[in-house]
């Protein structure tokens, strides 16, 4: 009894507020999806199904564009979500198994800052730091933003890991005559192995799909994949960008899918 | 005579691990408080005491993962102190084994080989060797989550003994484990340790696991030893009121010593009833003390025995299954506990409650405490 007077879902208007929120937040992406195989010019008329758009993205009159862009994209992407996850894994390791320092608190509020700071501040603060000591803007610029504000997203899931390791493993390994290193190597980073994959595949799309950031730091004529749809858009939507929107789209899902059963499996079973 | 053979095996014995006026600090709080004690070759030593007594602060300080505030420790005579973990050559069962949970058992117990510079498949044959040992060989390919608690227990085991080290260290390994299976694990680490021939060092809170298992007893309270013995002399003949009350059941009573002849004190416990027991040193004429009387020493009778008698009055009978325990009322003196056991009760008697008798007990049975 006590739970049905407790359930959510007799709430009067439970079940509207649920499907109102659910349309406003994925009617966009079904009819985009849906569009980006439609026959017509026309980004509102419906002609028949077709693949002319997904066609026209790899051979059409843009197609160079996107291809070096997205080429950029993927290159920045792999190196910045490799980086930031390295340097995320060693913060992790300091952070969690570095005893209770001082300035712990202030420590995990540095890594984390940049999830809470708005991002064009971001984006500001960067241009500005990269002018101020005569930074050239081009790829690399880019990728040095990329990296540092992928870190956050790689340092949660590789530090949630790690909270979850008990630190008797290192120790049995220690007692076992492995040396710090190798109780490292041999022991903690294996297991935290889902927490790195995860941390990696949320950093590796945060930096693909960002646009703010890139936007300001980018080089004159140096394009990423969310930039260059911005600049194409700008000149008329065309329902090519529909069907590049719809290949990102399913690229983040089954990079989001791998993330979340990589973190879910647990090796330690 | 025996007592001397006994004195002169110690002699001939060597040292294991030497703790010299060890101290423990963390910040301001002093887990730890000047602990010296030897523990010898081939011994069986338990650490026993209440939880934060500081008994796994001392295992830990030996196996290296917590420093030394003060003081020293040897392992066969060598400094080891200041050494990491991983270059002291002991081992630890951890309480909650801390099997590599990515890695087979066969791996696991290679582990410590592996590390100690042994090839991969020269520690994998000694790794199997070891596991017949704890009776495992068929697990080999399997991984720690797919063992049941004993068997992981008995993994640690193989693991912690694989490198051969000389002085293994087990953190509670037994308090996971359900009553039958602890049971059976004790007399197999018994074993384990007599074959072996190693020096077992073995913390629990458990005073019967301590009782049954060790060759000496070291019990702690507060950061501190109170006593060292053998489980006889520790059960029989508590230094003080923390020992007898924490080992085993026991009746704590207050009394003042009237009277000390030949080696008797003679006791009041109020209510003008008096015990004569064996004098102690430090317990002088005139002080008033606790003096312990074990529940199974004591026994009841209609009419009073030759030996040490109280009178009393039956006032419950509990029965525990080998025994049962009688409280017994003293007029205007403290209640007792008597124990009789199931198994020799055809020649006593079971008095039903309200009953008058006598509570006897031999003039050794009661142990006075100097506190």
């Amino acid at each position: 009894m006590a739970s049905k007077q407790f359930d959510i879902k007799s709430y009067t208007g439970f079940k509207g507020i649920t499907l109102l929120c659910l349309i406003i937040l994925y009617a966009p992406l079904v009819v985009v999806t849906i569009y980006s195989f439609n026959a017509s010019q026309s980004l509102t008329n419906w002609e028949g199904l077709s693949l002319r758009w997904y066609v026209d993205v790899f051979s059409g009159p843009e197609s160079a564009k996107f291809k070096t862009a997205a080429w950029n994209s993927f290159v920045i992407a792999i190196i910045a979500a490799t980086t930031a996850t390295a340097i995320a894994t060693l913060a992790a390791t300091g952070m969690v198994r570095g005893g209770r320092f001082r300035l712990r608190p202030v420590s995990f509020g540095l890594i984390s800052l940049p999830l809470m700071v708005p991002e064009i501040v971001l984006a500001v603060a960067t241009l500005i730091f990269f002018n101020s000591i005569g930074f050239q803007r081009g790829l690399l610029t880019i990728l040095l933003a990329h990296i540092a504000f992928c870190i956050p997203f790689a340092y949660l899931p590789i530090s949630a890991r790690m909270q979850g390791i008990e630190d008797s493993y290192e120790q049995a390994a220690l007692d076992l005559y492995a040396t710090k290193r190798q109780a490292f190597t041999k022991i903690l980073m294996p297991l935290m192995m889902p927490g790195i994959i995860s941390g990696f595949l949320l950093a590796f799309i945060v930096s693909l799909d960002d646009f703010i950031i890139t936007n300001f730091v980018k080089g004159a004529g140096v394009e990423t994949l969310p930039t260059a749809i911005f600049g194409s858009v700008k000149q008329g939507i065309k329902p090519n960008i529909m069907a590049i929107s719809t290949l990102l789209l399913s690229l983040s899902i089954v990079m989001v899918t791998i993330s979340y059963f990589v973190s879910k499996s647990d090796n330690t079973k | 005579m025996r007592h001397l053979g006994e004195a002169k095996l110690a002699e001939n014995k060597q040292i294991a691990i030497d703790v010299r006026d060890a101290v423990k600090r963390y910040g301001d709080f002093t887990a730890l408080k000047t602990i010296s004690l030897s523990i010898m070759d081939n011994e069986f030593f338990t650490l026993l005491g209440p939880s934060g007594c500081g008994k796994t602060t001392l295992l830990r300080m030996i196996a290296g993962f917590e420093a030394v505030t003060e003081g020293a420790i040897y392992l066969f005579g060598d400094e080891i102190a200041n050494l990491p973990p991983n270059k002291r050559p002991v081992n630890t069962v951890f309480q909650n084994y801390a099997l590599f949970p990515h890695m087979t058992i066969l791996d696991n117990v290679a582990f410590g080989l592996e590390m100690r510079g042994k090839s991969k498949s020269e520690a994998r044959t000694k790794a199997g060797e070891m596991l017949e040992l704890v009776q495992l060989s068929q697990f080999s390919a399997r991984k720690p989550s797919q063992l049941s608690g004993g068997q992981q227990q008995r993994v640690a085991l193989a693991r912690a003994l694989a490198p051969q080290p000389k002085v293994l260290l087990l953190d509670e390994p037994l308090s996971a484990l359900d009553l039958k299976l602890r049971k059976a694990m004790q007399l197999e680490l018994k074993h384990l340790q007599r074959e072996t021939g190693i020096t077992f060092i073995f913390v629990t809170h458990d005073q019967e696991e301590a009782l049954t298992m060790s060759d000496r007893i070291a019990v702690m309270s507060a950061g501190e030893m109170q006593q060292l013995g053998s489980p006889t002399d520790i059960y029989e003949r508590p230094h003080n009121m923390f020992v007898a009350d924490f080992i085993g059941e026991t009746n704590l009573l207050e009394v003042s010593v009237d009277a000390i002849n030949n080696g008797r004190a003679v006791c009041h416990l109020g209510g003008g009833h008096e015990l004569t027991c064996n004098a102690v040193e430090g317990v002088d004429i005139g002080s008033k003390v606790h003096m312990s009387i074990r529940p199974e020493r004591l026994f009841m009778s209609e009419n009073p025995a030759e030996t040490e008698s109280l009178k009393g009055r039956i006032k419950e009978n509990i029965f525990v299954g080998t025994d049962i325990t009688t409280i017994v009322d003293l007029q205007d003196g403290p209640d007792f506990v008597v124990r009789t056991s199931n198994s020799d009760r055809g020649n006593k008697r079971i008095f039903e409650p309200g009953t008058e008798m006598y509570v006897n007990m031999e003039l050794g049975a009661g142990r006075l405490l100097a506190d």
